[in-house]
């Protein structure tokens, strides 16, 4: 039996329990209280530090609605990631979706979308039309970085995901591994090839160039950690689908206004 | 190649595509070099499966097989890395994947199984079996093939029948150690292709499975047509004991071979998901005669059929044999369809499931068809070589 009657000569024992309850009680204070303190000084000068120096999440939003097709972009990325020119190799594309008036979907995007469009349809034929630019979607679970044999292909801290290439051997793993297409083996370097959000640009505070060309500003560029950056407010503002999502690769480059149809 | 005319290559097939692919797409990366290294590795596992029998199972009637299937196996597990090797962008970087791997990346463990099974299970058995014979050789042989064989043997001496039961014992160790060896280096070539999640053609959890079985079946029939070539051709008389054994054995790997294939396209069919549209319109057009009629038809019903019927019937010796090697023969045809079509049939369709991609092999160059020609003849030159230096009948004919 464990319960002790009050008025029994044990009570000695009673005042122990009665005791042991006290310091438990006071323990608990200071377990809490010292908890409660340390958590909102340390939150309190996380936020402030976070403020100035948090680091980065970049990403992409892309606004389909925007998007002209006037393939800019295509350019403009070529140019500046000196990609090779010929119409096998890119960085990013727009695609041109027609979807007919008996479900049917055609795809067309000749040269990377720079390319002269040669579907041509009668208007009455037509239930929608829009483009699609595409891009590597820079996941934050990206199976390109996970099969890579020799980690040649990685994800920075701001989330960017890269390719070494001093260390890429060349065996295309990467390639088959991506879900959208967005990698191609450079014919020169021998090496996997792709979108790099403009790293060298973005790292000196500069638009990537594909974002800096697009003149309806259809390309959203920002730090997905900062609430003032343009993407967040997207994000806020807008409806917002990915790529493939069942892949779970959770791509960071966000459509807004996306139609079923893409793939 | 240069780039100029592969530019040009890309162009042409850029006019054969069909429907939508996404532009990066129209460059099929893993070619006929990558086809023939799962042949190859195959053929390594099924070998060694069907030496295996005689160790582990104690499958006597096997024996004379025994040796000649460890020899194949070591023979063409030489040459498996080539083609990998040679397809790579940057070869001179590939002791990258042993020294440096990525832990995560289901390639990067080739280093790994290829070492502990050529180390660790191959050279190994194939040592302790010899050991007895090396010993004998190093005393007998000529100058300076006995010093070969004196190296060969570490300088062991010792052929007391103790020594020879430890040889049998470690033999049989290493074999146990083996066939799951021989599961994981065969199933790991199969799990390369079946963990791409963005591709429905290979993402599945049967491939390995099917790889591996279909290695068995490879493997076997592999070592079936040796002997029935080699053996004549030293002036010996068939075995027909062991001949029908191994048909046997042959048998029952292509029936699971088969049904697992059976499987794999019925599961696809039935399930109909997202990628079934695509696929079937890549089947009917691009890889009808490699799948249909090599694969399943010629390479694995009509010999199924084939060794049925010996099974069955009281055919003579004489049809049996011819039989069976025709029913080898087309075995190896149907294996080297089905590697063609998991590697190319993975390639030819686009993942935005809306378009298909044609392949043109070269015929010359890094990655054309004489260099898989020569990979694949390669082994069977290095397995001439082994059978010089360490004749596979050496203790049977002299020992026993």
């Amino acid at each position: 039996m464990l319960a002790v009657p009050l008025s029994t000569p044990t009570g000695g024992r009673l005042m122990n329990r009665l005791n042991f309850v006290k310091l438990l009680s006071k323990s608990a204070i200071i377990l809490v209280t010292g908890n409660f303190f340390s958590t909102v000084l340390k939150g309190s000068s996380d936020t402030a530090a976070k403020a100035y120096t948090h680091m980065k999440r970049y990403a992409l939003g892309i606004q389909i609605d925007k998007c002209i097709g006037c393939a800019n972009c295509v350019k403009a990325c070529k140019i500046e990631n000196n990609v090779p020119r010929q119409p096998f190799y890119f960085r990013t594309w727009v695609e041109r979706y027609i979807i007919k008036k008996n479900d049917e979907v055609v795809v067309e995007c000749k040269e990377g979308g720079a390319g002269k469009l040669s579907t041509e349809l009668e208007e009455r034929e037509i239930l929608r039309s829009f483009f699609v630019p595409k891009l590597c979607n820079h996941c934050d679970n990206p199976p390109c970085a996970q099969v890579c044999p020799v980690g040649a292909t990685f994800k920075t801290e701001e989330g960017i995901v890269l390719v070494d290439d001093d260390r890429c051997i060349g065996c295309s793993y990467c390639i088959q591994a991506c879900p959208y297409g967005a990698r191609y083996m450079h014919p020169e370097k021998k090496t996997a090839d792709k979108c790099t959000l403009c790293y060298h640009r973005i790292k000196q505070g500069l638009l990537p160039a594909c974002v800096e060309v697009c003149p309806t500003q259809a390309r959203v560029f920002g730090d997905l950690e900062s609430n003032a950056s343009p993407l967040t407010r997207l994000k806020r503002m807008k409806k917002i689908h990915v790529l493939k999502p069942e892949l779970n690769t959770k791509p960071k480059v966000f459509y807004t206004d996306l139609d079923g149809e893409v793939k | 190649m240069n780039i100029a005319s592969a530019h040009e290559g890309l162009t042409k097939l850029l006019e054969q595509v069909s429907g939508f692919i996404y532009p990066n797409e129209i460059e099929v990366h893993w070619s006929i070099l990558i086809v023939v290294y799962p042949y190859l590795t195959g053929l390594v596992a099924g070998a060694f499966i069907l030496a295996s029998l005689v160790k582990v199972f104690n499958v006597t009637a096997l024996k004379p097989t025994y040796r000649l299937a460890l020899l194949t196996a070591l023979a063409f597990l030489l040459i498996a890395p080539l083609p990998l090797l040679l397809h790579l962008g940057h070869p001179l970087r590939s002791w990258q994947i042993f020294f440096t791997p990525n832990f995560s990346s289901a390639m990067a463990m080739f280093g790994f199984v290829y070492a502990w099974y050529l180390m660790v299970v191959l050279l190994l058995e194939i040592w302790f079996d010899y050991r007895a014979d090396l010993v004998n050789w190093g005393q007998t042989a000529k100058f300076p093939l006995n010093w070969f064989y004196r190296i060969l043997s570490l300088f062991s001496k010792d052929v007391s029948p103790q020594a020879i039961a430890f040889d049998n014992k470690a033999v049989k160790f290493i074999t146990l150690l083996g066939i799951p060896s021989a599961f994981i280096l065969h199933g790991y070539v199969g799990f390369l292709f079946g963990s791409i999640k963005a591709n429905p053609w290979w993402s599945s959890v049967l491939i390995p499975i099917v790889f591996l079985f279909s290695a068995i079946v490879s493997g076997i029939a592999l070592v079936m047509l040796l002997y029935m070539v080699i053996t004549p051709s030293r002036g010996k008389p068939i075995d027909m004991k062991c001949l029908d054994k191994v048909a046997s054995f042959l048998l029952y790997a292509a029936i699971v071979d088969f049904s697992l294939e059976i499987l794999d396209i019925t599961h696809r069919l039935y399930e109909s998901e997202e990628s079934i549209k695509i696929i079937t319109e890549m089947v009917v057009n691009k890889l009808f005669i490699s799948l249909v009629v090599l694969q399943l038809l010629i390479g694995m019903v009509v010999p199924l059929g084939i060794l049925i019927a010996t099974k069955l019937a009281n055919f003579n010796q004489e049809l049996r044999k011819l039989l069976y090697f025709l029913a080898a023969i087309l075995i190896q045809i149907g294996i080297f369809s089905t590697r063609w079509n998991v590697v190319l049939g993975g390639q030819m369709f686009s993942k935005s499931f809306r378009g298909l991609i044609s392949y043109r092999m070269e015929m010359f160059g890094q990655e054309g068809f004489l260099m898989a020609l020569t990979l694949l003849v390669v082994p069977f030159f290095i397995l001439a070589l082994l059978i010089k230096l360490l004749p596979p009948w050496g203790s049977t004919e002299t020992l026993e």
